[in-house]
């Protein structure tokens, strides 16, 4: 099980002071919590792609390459990386690229984006999202497993003969994630490549997402990708923790309430009912994850949005220290103990390569931790 | 034949309502010429209306507002009535249409009721409430009943006599029933169940 944390990379005005951080120092901060996120003994460190202000991460391997010199344990990932505007070339490269400097510590998550504005910016058109999607991502695909691809689509020139370069590291292109909030379409992609599904429910309830996953599961299931019970899932969470819990209330209400997504709207205590946002003791951060287990299965990655809001920088860290200090290990021991031996563990570089070594293997193997739990392998 | 559910959605905002006493008037006209056993199930607005802002807001509705949601979208027929505001619906009645999935309404039939200070507020059932649902491809039936405050003291509606909006209320009740006595008992769509096989969604162009 891999947890971690993902960022939206939002410049938000602290209403507790009323002061609005710069561009330059959101970016440092996003640095400085990556950093302790892998000191805290967190496993990834995901960030947003995002092309308007008050947003900053425009520009992720560039973020997620210093931040590989910056670490040596932590994944770095995206929370998500646009499939519709990004030209799938450049992705293709591009990560491809910060595999090799990462020595491998990388992932990505793909989603479309929530703002038709983007489109154009790109030269593309959002009427399209869903075909943009497919189309890209079949063209990704091939990129980092064919040394030379032909490619004729709708939505790029043609290529004849392209090599993307660098090739991936090790032969083994990076794990792709799929994010959807709402899509049965990017469901049914991320299960028929028997990529991994990522399902950011904190801002809706459990039981839209327990159906949408559920889809993904039976849908991996469907294209032989194993059983609906070995698909690879993550899931988003949202937490703000004090000892006490009527403290984290307390210090977390003004930020709740004036938050740009759901703000001036439900109460705290609605939306803590509603959603995975919790706000209360560690403890109650353990139980309530732990529910999502019951909801979704045993999945294998969960991330928590931890830095927005305008929470300062202080704040954010003192909480990864709670995180990683005392609700991390609890959850990671639990789930693990949970977990059947066939269901894989989360994904990384060094389980795909050894998988790949050890001849054709499906996803599910490949995602097994290399050594015992591989031998033991119900498949 | 399935018993039939018809749904009753009133904008009303004071309480007790005429918006609501005429909504009831027509559900009860509706039922009258549907078999017996037809369920009306009533949704005040007025209840929702955190709900909704808050749906507008964060994109979900609450366990409340999606269970009205739902029967509303489970109904055979809705009956959407509206005080007057300004000219046109008041933004309760068009915020709850507004949180719903644009499709959610397609090839439902609804019959349209508001309700005003004087007559001469009645058109806006036909320039502002019927274009809302021709818009979500709701299928309205001919007749939309508005009622001013003097429909109400009218002569006849103690005495059994069929004032003018008796009968309109009549007519238009009946045309509600006729209409889903048209139509296949309401299903829910299921996004899951009509997912595209991703080969299909590969080749399309």
């Amino acid at each position: 099980m891999q947890f971690g944390i993902f960022t939206v990379g939002d410049v938000t005005t602290d209403p507790a002071t009323g002061r609005t951080p710069t561009e330059h120092e959101r970016i440092k901060a996003m640095v400085a919590i990556a950093r302790k996120a892998e000191d805290v003994g967190l496993d990834v460190f995901a960030t947003g792609e995002h092309h308007n202000p008050p947003f900053v991460p425009s520009s992720p391997t560039t973020m997620l390459g210093y931040l590989a010199a910056q670490t040596s344990k932590l994944i770095l990932s995206t929370s998500t990386t646009l499939i519709t505007t990004n030209d799938p070339v450049k992705i293709a490269e591009d990560f491809a690229m910060l595999q090799h400097l990462a020595d491998g510590r990388v992932d990505l998550m793909l989603g479309r984006g929530n703002m038709g504005p983007v489109y154009p910016w790109f030269g593309q058109d959002i009427r399209k999202g869903i075909e943009l999607a497919v189309e890209n991502y079949q063209l990704l695909h091939r990129l980092w497993r064919e040394d030379v691809v032909d490619f004729d689509g709708e939505f790029r020139t043609p290529l004849q003969g392209f090599t993307s370069t660098p090739r991936p590291l090790d032969g083994v292109p990076p794990f792709v994630w799929h994010g959807s909030i709402r899509s049965p379409q990017i469901a049914e992609q991320a299960a028929y490549y028997g990529d991994g599904f990522f399902a950011n429910h904190i801002f809706w309830p459990t039981e839209h997402f327990v159906r949408l996953v559920g889809y993904y599961r039976q849908r991996f299931a469907d294209y032989g990708h194993g059983t609906p019970e070995q698909a690879i899932v993550g899931l988003g969470g949202q937490v703000f923790m004090a000892k006490n819990s009527q403290d984290a209330v307390r210090e977390f209400r003004p930020y709740f309430d004036n938050a740009p997504v759901y703000g001036h709207g439900p109460s705290l205590e609605e939306f803590t009912a509603q959603t995975p946002l919790t706000v209360g003791s560690p403890q109650e951060v353990i139980d309530k994850t732990l529910t999502f287990r019951e909801h979704f299965g045993d999945y294998q990655r969960q991330l928590f949005l931890m830095d927005h809001a305008g929470l300062p920088l202080k704040t954010v860290l003192e909480q990864l220290d709670l995180l990683g200090g005392e609700v991390v290990p609890v959850l990671r021991r639990e789930l693990d103990a949970l977990r059947p031996a066939n269901v894989p563990d989360g994904p990384t570089h060094e389980a795909l390569v050894t998988a790949s070594l050890a001849g054709p293997g499906t996803l599910e193997a490949a995602t097994l931790e290399a050594g015992s739990r591989l031998e033991t392998s119900a498949r | 034949m399935t018993a039939r559910t018809i749904a009753v959605v009133s904008a009303g905002l004071s309480q007790p309502s005429s918006t609501r006493l005429l909504a009831d008037q027509l559900a009860a006209a509706t039922a009258r010429d549907l078999p017996a056993g037809t369920r009306i199930v009533t949704i005040e607005l007025r209840e929702l209306a955190h709900d909704i802002v808050n749906n507008l807001l964060t994109g979900f509705p609450s366990p409340a507002l999606r269970h009205a949601i739902e029967q509303v979208l489970s109904a055979d027929g809705l009956i959407a009535a509206t005080p007057l505001y300004s000219g046109s619906y008041n933004g309760l009645f068009k915020s709850f249409f507004d949180v719903l999935d644009p499709d959610a309404l397609a090839g439902k039939p609804v019959l349209i009721a508001a309700t005003g200070g004087t007559a001469r507020h009645s058109l806006a059932l036909e320039h502002a409430i019927r274009p809302l649902f021709t818009y979500l491809r709701a299928v309205t039936v001919p007749t939309g009943v508005f009622a001013a405050t003097e429909d109400w003291g009218s002569a006849g509606s103690s005495a059994g006599a069929r004032t003018a909006l008796t009968a309109r209320v009549e007519r238009a009740g009946a045309e509600l029933a006729a209409a889903i006595g048209r139509r296949q008992p309401a299903a829910e769509a299921d996004p899951y169940a009509a997912a595209t096989p991703f080969e299909q969604l590969l080749r399309s162009p």
